[in-house]
């Protein structure tokens, strides 16, 4: 099992990225979250033996993640965690679905694989859509898009408690798992009874925390209303990214080119 | 002036366990005076202090605020007046960069645009913190965070400032760049810890709390003399009253 720290150290890794400088990164947030928003429709809208119909949407990551400069192992990676997930959404297709739809030489293909591998595509594509959406936006600013295009404040304010108070409970949580595991050996203690406690404890200090958090929020003005800081203004930059992506990614889905590229190799074009 | 004055008079304070954690405190303290709150744990300091601004609701008693008799009613006009520093500066820094915290207050006040801006860079200024104002406040070390928190109430122009332990947790470099901030403030301060060196030095009066009760409320020198007052309060003489020990041993041989 991984450490407590170690998956802090990660997501803080996610949040560095954010502060990178590239063009890309400097594009409001409004405008990415629109953009990929489009992305992940047009990718899950296709039909589920239009496995061929995915590769083309292959540009939208390929492109953000060579504009913004992100490293692709570590991206990878985190891509790869939801991949036990999807397989097991996935394992029951080709057996339930054997009809032969696709013949590649000797090899027959059924249904059952083309829509088996058009959920996981589809799965890498969207993960990968909103990893990248993360990486070159950061999370604050990614909230305060999300208040510029209407979600409700009191939604906002709950994510970037959330945010903040991650990594203050996770190192509470590191330091009690220190202290646990300085007094046990061989073992011994580490089991479900020191666990629940340890987990009663958290629930505890963060209740009380919550209430500091609040009284010192009471202090400064508080008065029911979260006014959430503005975020950056809508410039043509902006426009254009939005647009460029928008159409792009709606002709890619409406005149799916992988489709076009073969009938034009297959002389299916006249 | 007289907006600066800090009456608290027979304040009492039982929590809902039925703990009574001030029994019976009263004491003025006026306009511009540095007073420092003294006491072993749990002698109702961190108590006494929430109820200046009105976090915590007295059970009986009165607290005044200048002209203003503190009630539900007034409570939002107090706390413009009393800025409140609060132990911890992991609870008091909850938003996502520095620059967005110090504008917390301001903004709750009707504060916007330009003015905003300029409250938010003179009070980050003030605390020598403004090149941290883009930063995640995870991200700071204790001193910054404990300066940063302190900058917070500062934007929000107050008249009072309360704060709980000050220098607690901070490295000597910290606790003397934290020290060198309050020194130079000119509002009424009120200040709790258990630094009584930083006390000695920063604070001409002193009131002792003693198992919710003023044990003693007078001039700083004269309160750290009495040794049999500091032992029966469970405190002690601060280090810089008590001698150097290698002078204390060369003298004994």
């Amino acid at each position: 099992m991984r450490s407590v720290e170690g998956a802090l150290l990660d997501f803080r890794q996610l949040e560095r990225l954010a502060e990178r400088d590239s063009p890309l990164h400097h594009v409001d947030a409004r405008a990415k979250i629109l953009a990929t928003l489009v992305f992940i429709i047009c990718v899950i809208s296709l039909g589920r033996y239009q496995l061929a119909a995915l590769f083309p949407f292959f540009i939208f990551p390929v492109v953000l993640i060579a504009g913004g400069g992100l490293p692709v192992r570590y991206l990878v990676s985190k891509i790869l965690l939801v991949i036990p997930f999807v397989l097991v959404v996935g394992i029951f297709n080709p057996l339930l679905d054997r009809e032969i739809v696709a013949i590649a030489g000797p090899v027959q293909i059924s249904g059952g694989w083309i829509s088996f591998f058009s959920i996981v595509l589809r799965s890498l594509l969207t993960v990968a859509s909103a990893l990248i959406l993360v990486s070159l936006t950061g999370f604050p600013a990614l909230c305060r898009g999300l208040a510029q295009l209407g979600l409700p404040k009191v939604f906002v304010a709950q994510l970037l408690f959330l945010y903040r108070y991650l990594f203050v409970l996770a190192e509470e949580a590191a330091r009690l798992k220190l202290a646990r595991d300085q007094r046990c050996f061989g073992g011994k203690g580490t089991g479900l009874a020191s666990f629940g406690t340890m987990i009663g404890h958290l629930l505890l200090r963060s209740w009380e925390r919550a209430e500091r958090v609040y009284r010192s929020m009471l202090s400064r003005g508080f008065a029911g209303e979260f006014h959430c800081p503005s975020g950056s203004s809508f410039g043509v930059g902006d426009t254009l990214f939005l647009l460029g992506w928008g159409l792009l990614l709606l002709a890619i889905r409406l005149y799916d080119p992988a489709r076009l590229l073969g009938l034009l190799l297959t002389g299916g074009v006249q | 002036m007289s907006h600066h004055i800090v009456e608290v008079g027979e304040l009492q304070h039982q929590y809902a366990d039925g703990t009574c954690a001030v029994t019976s405190i009263s004491f003025r303290i006026t306009h511009g005076e540095a007073v420092a709150i003294i006491g072993a744990n749990g002698a109702g300091k961190s108590t006494l202090l929430l109820h200046l601004n009105g976090a915590l609701a007295a059970t009986a008693g009165t607290i005044r605020i200048g002209d203003t008799l503190l009630t539900p009613a007034t409570v939002p006009q107090i706390r413009r007046t009393v800025g409140m520093v609060f132990q911890n500066p992991d609870d008091q820094l909850f938003m996502s960069t520095v620059a967005e915290d110090v504008a917390f207050g301001p903004l709750n006040m009707g504060l916007s645009g330009a003015e905003l801006e300029a409250r938010v860079v003179a009070a980050l200024t003030q605390v020598d913190a403004l090149y941290l104002r883009h930063k995640a406040p995870y991200h700071l070390s204790g001193g910054e965070k404990k300066r940063v928190a302190i900058a917070t109430v500062l934007a929000m122009s107050p008249d009072i400032l309360v704060m709980d332990e000050p220098t607690g947790g901070l490295d000597p470099y910290a606790r003397r760049q934290v020290m060198e901030l309050l020194s130079g403030f000119q509002h009424t301060r009120i200040v709790a810890s258990h630094d009584l060196d930083m006390v000695l030095e920063l604070f001409p009066r002193t009131i002792i709390l003693c198992q919710g009760k003023v044990a003693a409320d007078g001039p700083t020198t004269t309160i750290f003399r009495d040794r049999e007052l500091l032992a029966r309060c469970r405190l002690e003489q601060p280090l810089a009253m008590q001698g150097c020990p290698v002078c204390r041993e060369g003298a004994k041989q």
